[in-house]
């Protein structure tokens, strides 16, 4: 028989163009294939530093986000009462001449009416540029609603995090653990790595309630009880310390181990580090016995030695560990109960850890030089690696947790080692190189600096001259001193109260704060619609922008429709969050790969406008004129300080990286480069980064800062002792009276674990969490017709357990209840799962009528949030005031802090698809409604 | 009645690792993306902003939960497309001649231009890998990515099937299983690669790697050689660092 006769080689498209993709956080570098100047197929760049050709689901499905008919169409005015959905359509002349009739007066007046908050922004260092010069302290992104605690902890620690601060070193680890990693967080780097691991037969230790994602083919599972990570790795801590397993000479000279401590309970600079006149951390040197300071040349720090100053008896860090981990509150008999982990296994894990980083360690011959001046012939290394994200970070005690865990790999010695944890350029950076928070308002001024930054002592906290709070959202207060990525879920509920005080405007990015990203999801509706005594609205003005149709839209007055990411400029900066290697400076662009087919504008670009017809001293020209036409001008021609831009890659003349003059065919060179841009760090610098003399000097040549600045690990955080030491009544600057307690019991300068504050909770004892899938990014999923054929409605996962407690069956119903209300949702039983813990998908449910999706969508109907359950404000514990749901120390949301009660409850019975409860009344759509069927081929 | 070949030049096929695939999706929407675009009629979606969305793809990914006898429960990633069986009984049902195996590669193909949309083959395929596209009224299965793997306007590295292009996980290799020193074959030799249900006969060419054992790590007492504590305590612990130190 004959076979028929097949085209093997059809014409693929017409034109290649290279971006960078956007239907998550990852920016992964994308193939974009057009036909007739239509979207063909999109896969993974492989020349991109960041996913190296391979492409998720998401990424893929992207061709279908930028036909997505949720897609808004025009700016908006709104008609109706706010929620109703009502808006007709206006020009942009129009949307930015009330933009600007609204702006103008505040930023004349009173700046702080202002409050900008921008969500899930990638162009931070754009928009808080844009923020600074309005005036307005008000100003964050979506960090505190995020994982805050995880950055901040890492950078007071270390010098850096996980994620865009750093990664593990795929090609040496032989251990990796990770904790509490949300499926989207590095999606495609850890994928990639965990395959490349598990090739070579390295072993993968997953601690996750839930064992799914990377947790399922991790090679050990740890299914601990939520919000006690850190106590299991404070246990695993004592026992490394207590068989001496931790690496003496690492931890002398590059940690603050051997740093001397005020150990006199009576001095008035108890546990204050023993300085000098300059500030430089002393120690003892072993060879002279003498105190010197940490970065002498030749020092050889001391981890044992005491000095005595008068009466006052100073001892090393170390000692202080010793002390507090060697206690048996942390063996593994008195947490296994607690952690839901039994002993022998803590023990058996850290036995591996202690195993491969010691018994496993091995050489690399290259040589390097230490900021001491000290030549070393080779690098050695520690194959163990970690790496963790939201779920240790969303507890109310996740800061100290995520200290324990920074702690846990500096004892082992395996950060910035072969085969440890390594930073991406521009960090290592300490917090003590970043800015300090600013706050002070002049109207008709820009602010006197960065809004957001890292405090060191209650001096630097954002108050005002009466010390109540600058910010509207109240970051660097005494409520939450380290709040350095602000409270973006406290802006609306803190905006309706008018505490601590009242704003005008609210003019948010990208943020879908009516739903998936608030807690309360049904009080922050009200606090939106609320109307005074006047029946005006509490909070006066609501501008919103956003690309999509998504629940915010219909709470907002004026919509400022944003573009999709292949119709735009964006760029992903060192001056930001960049999309370096560990081994690599990188940066990245996005540019209109197509044109959009509606009236919309990228937003970076109306806020180029916006400023010039505000007047912003940032976008005027001398003359008074438009500085930058758009956000690609602004890229390109905007200058940070003297040779620094937002982009590194071809300055000048075209030659220069990092640092060199505007280059205005900067675009062009970066998309003739695939889109991004790559530096090499040399190789006698790519290890010991915060302390190589080599790797501080190619920084400096790269403009990731301006002098060699060699620092210590913090395992001692003196500014959480500060904040102690001030709330113990010492020191001029003084917290409120009800805040010391929590202050000093929180605010301890070595990691420590506490329960989070469950008091007023009791008969809820089940734990509830949220996990996003693989293939969708928050909200954005439902609108692609692609993915949520993947994940269309997201059923209650209950273990066998609770399952059999409660008589329910696979499609059973049950109603799910917290202090703050109750859920009636359908439920499925995992097995794979922690015995008093049931989870959900993230932000699959949706409100009727948004997203472009029919009214009976299994994301409406069935599908459901657990934000109904979560208050934003803990539950009275009967002492008068009322306890923000938030970590004490940084104001991270403590989302993973919930805890239920369930019951079985009967199926609804109403006509029409199943529905979940509280079912919300149909917003009304901005944009037409979606095809029905798709057969989608552009090219003939 | 269709006739498969003798024997066919090469074997082509994957070999998909269940060691590492974490369930992402990703080979499912890049292979719905390309062969929306490629090879034949497109992957149609029926009622896909609506109430009970439905489209056609060629691989999709299940996921099952094992109990062991003993331990922790677990959770497979499976992802499952055609196997382009050398036994394929949905070319044998074939009433039209279109469903074939071709000699020269082994890439079960349906030929769309004969296909009359019966069914038959998907319900001879014990696999339920070939799905009828509503909207084209044919039957749609994986072709292998017949037309990147041979296509010379693609670079070199790129002719492979696009899901294995784009795993991130690295969970899926393409080969040919006729060449003993493949590193399809390699690896399934080495790595105990299996066949999806081989009592049904249908000899399939792609082959599973079973995950590894899980949560083998031995649990053990205070006195494990690691673990062995140097002092029981603090003022203990700080005369070992003291003797420790000297030595340094």
């Amino acid at each position: 028989m004959q076979q028929p006769v097949i085209d093997l080689s059809p014409h693929v498209s017409d034109e290649v163009r290279k971006t960078t993709c956007y239907m998550c956080a990852c920016r992964c570098g994308i193939n974009v294939h057009l036909k007739d100047g239509k979207v063909a197929y999109i896969e993974g760049n492989r020349d991109h530093p960041v996913n190296k050709g391979v492409l998720c689901a998401k990424g893929s499905a992207g061709i279908m986000q930028v036909n997505a008919p949720s897609r808004l169409r025009a700016p908006l005015k709104r008609v109706g009462p706010r929620g109703s959905g009502e808006f007709e359509e206006i020009s942009w002349d129009e949307a930015l001449k009330i933009a600007t009739d609204w702006l103008a007066p505040i930023r004349k007046n009173n700046p702080e009416k202002l409050a900008f908050f921008t969500g899930r922004d990638q162009s931070q260092s754009f928009t808080s540029f844009w923020a600074q010069n309005f005036g307005t302290p008000n100003y964050a992104a979506h960090g505190g609603f995020c994982s805050v605690n995880m950055a901040t902890a890492g950078i007071y620690t270390m010098g850096g995090a996980f994620w865009e601060f750093g990664q593990p070193d795929w090609d040496h680890t032989k251990l990796f653990m990770l904790f509490g990693v949300a499926e989207d967080h590095d999606s495609n780097p850890i994928k990639m790595g965990i395959g490349k691991i598990k090739a070579r037969g390295a072993r993968v230790i997953g601690v996750n309630p839930i064992r799914t994602g990377y947790n399922a083919v991790a090679d050990d599972w740890v299914g601990i009880t939520p919000g006690t990570d850190g106590l299991f790795i404070l246990s695993m801590v004592h026992c490394l310390i207590k068989a001496g397993k931790v690496d003496l000479e690492y931890l002398a000279q590059f940690t603050n181990a051997p740093v001397l401590v005020n150990s006199d309970p009576d001095s008035d600079d108890f546990g204050l580090l023993l300085r000098d006149e300059n500030g430089k951390e002393l120690v003892i040197d072993r060879t002279t016995g003498q105190l010197a300071r940490f970065d002498q040349p030749g020092v050889r720090p001391d981890l044992a030695a005491t000095h005595r100053i008068g009466d006052i008896e100073h001892r090393p860090v170390f000692h202080l560990m010793a002390d507090q981990y060697l206690s048996d509150d942390y063996a593994p008999e008195a947490v296994a109960d607690r952690c839901g982990i039994p002993a022998p296994r803590i023990r058996a894990i850290a036995a591996e850890l202690a195993r491969v980083a010691f018994e496993e360690a091995f050489e690399l011959d290259q040589p390097w030089t230490d900021f001491r001046g000290e030549k070393h012939q080779t690098m050695t290394g520690r194959p163990v690696s970690f790496h963790a994200m939201r779920g240790i970070s969303a507890h109310a005690n996740g800061f100290q947790t995520c200290r324990a865990l920074h702690v846990l790999q500096i004892l082992l010695g395996t950060v910035e080692v072969p085969g440890g944890f390594r930073f991406k350029p521009p960090y290592p950076k300490p917090a003590t190189a970043h800015p300090k928070p600013h706050c002070k308002v002049t109207p008709d001024a820009p602010l006197d600096g960065p809004h957001l930054g890292f405090v060191h002592g209650p001096e630097d906290l954002v108050l005002r001259p009466d010390g109540s709070p600058a910010r509207i959202d109240k970051a660097f207060t005494w409520e939450n001193p380290m709040s350095a990525h602000g409270l973006m879920h406290m802006v609306i509920s803190n905006a309706h109260a008018g505490d601590p005080y009242k704003i005008d405007t609210l003019f948010m990015y990208m943020a879908n704060m009516s739903w998936n990203s608030s807690m309360n999801t049904r009080g922050v509706i009200d606090m939106l619609t609320d109307t005074d005594e006047n029946g005006d609205y509490v909070i006066p003005r609501i501008i919103y922008s956003d690309a999509y149709s998504s629940e915010m839209v219909a709470y907002a007055d004026l919509i400022l429709p944003d573009t999709t990411y292949l119709e735009r400029h964006d760029c992903i900066s060192l001056l930001d969050r960049p999309i370096c290697e560990a081994d690599a400076a990188a940066d990245a662009i996005r540019w209109p790969v197509i044109e959009p087919d509606r009236d919309v504008r990228g937003f970076q670009s109306v806020l180029c406008t916006l400023g010039a017809q505000l007047g912003l001293p940032g976008f005027i020209n001398e003359d008074g004129s438009q500085k930058y036409k758009d956000y690609g001008d602004y890229i390109v021609n905007h200058i940070r300080k003297p040779g620094i831009g937002p982009l590194a890659g071809f300055r000048g003349d075209g030659s220069q990286s990092g640092r060199g003059e505007v280059n205005p065919d900067q675009l062009d060179r970066y998309i003739e480069n695939g889109g991004f841009f790559v530096e090499h760090i040399p190789a006698e610098a790519s290890y010991y980064k915060p302390w190589n003399a080599a790797y501080q000097d190619w920084a400096v040549n790269m403009g990731l800062f301006d002098s060699p600045q060699p620092y210590l690990f913090q395992l001692y955080c003196e500014p959480l002792r500060k904040f102690q030491r001030a709330a113990e009544g010492k020191g001029p600057h003084q917290p409120p009276d009800h805040l010391r307690d929590r202050i000093k019991s929180t605010m301890a300068p070595l990691p420590i674990w506490y329960e989070t504050d469950q008091t007023g909770n009791d008969g809820f004892s089940i734990h509830a969490l949220t996990q996003r899938p693989m293939a969708m990014y928050h909200s954005w999923g439902s609108q692609n017709a692609w993915l949520r054929q993947l994940h269309g409605h997201n059923p209650l996962y209950l273990p066998t357990k609770l399952m059999r407690e409660n008589a329910l069956q696979d499609g059973d119903w049950a109603r799910v209840s917290s202090p703050h209300g109750s859920i009636t949702v359908p439920v499925l039983e995992m097995a794979a799962l922690n015995d008093n813990t049931v989870w959900t998908w993230n932000a699959i449910g949706k409100r009727k009528g948004a997203w472009a999706l029919d009214e009976n969508a299994p994301e409406a109907t069935r599908g459901f949030l657990l934000n109904h359950l979560i208050h934003e404000l803990l539950p009275p514990k009967g002492d008068g005031l009322r306890w923000a749901n938030s970590d004490p120390i940084t104001g991270q949301a403590a989302w993973f802090d919930l805890k239920v009660a369930i019951e079985k409850a009967p199926a609804p019975t109403q006509p029409g698809p199943l529905q979940s409860s509280p079912s919300f009344a149909a917003l009304k759509s901005p944009v037409p409604a979606a095809p029905k069927d798709l057969a989608w081929k552009v090219g003939k | 009645m269709t006739s498969l070949p003798n024997s066919t030049q090469k074997k082509l096929g994957l070999v998909i690792d269940l060691d590492t695939c974490v369930g992402c999706h990703a080979c499912v929407i890049s292979c719905k993306g390309w062969n929306t675009e490629n090879y034949g009629a497109p992957l149609s979606d029926q009622d896909a902003y609506g109430s009970d969305p439905s489209g056609t793809f060629l691989n999709r990914v299940h996921s099952f939960e094992v109990q062991p006898q003993t331990g922790a429960a677990q959770l497979i990633h499976f992802p499952k497309s055609c196997l382009h069986c050398d036994d394929a009984p949905c070319v044998t049902v074939c009433p039209t001649g279109a469903s074939y195996k071709r000699s020269e590669d082994g890439i079960v193909l349906v030929n769309e231009s004969d296909c009359i949309g019966c069914g038959l083959c998907a319900w001879a395929c014990p696999y339920g890998a070939r799905e009828l596209d509503q909207a084209a009224g044919v039957m749609k299965k994986c072709t292998l990515c017949v037309d990147r793997i041979y296509n010379e306007n693609l670079p070199e590295e790129d002719r492979e099937p696009a899901c294995v292009r784009t795993c991130p996980a690295g969970a899926r290799h393409f080969g040919d299983f006729n060449d003993p020193n493949s590193h399809v074959s390699t690896l399934s030799r080495d790595r105990g690669g299996m066949d999806l249900m081989p009592e049904q006969g249908t000899a399939p060419v792609n082959k599973y790697l079973p995950p590894r054992p899980k949560d083998a790590l031995p649990e053990i007492d205070v006195l494990a050689p690691f673990l062995t504590p140097v002092a029981e305590t603090p003022k203990g612990f700080l005369g070992w660092l003291d003797k420790t130190l000297e030595k340094l």
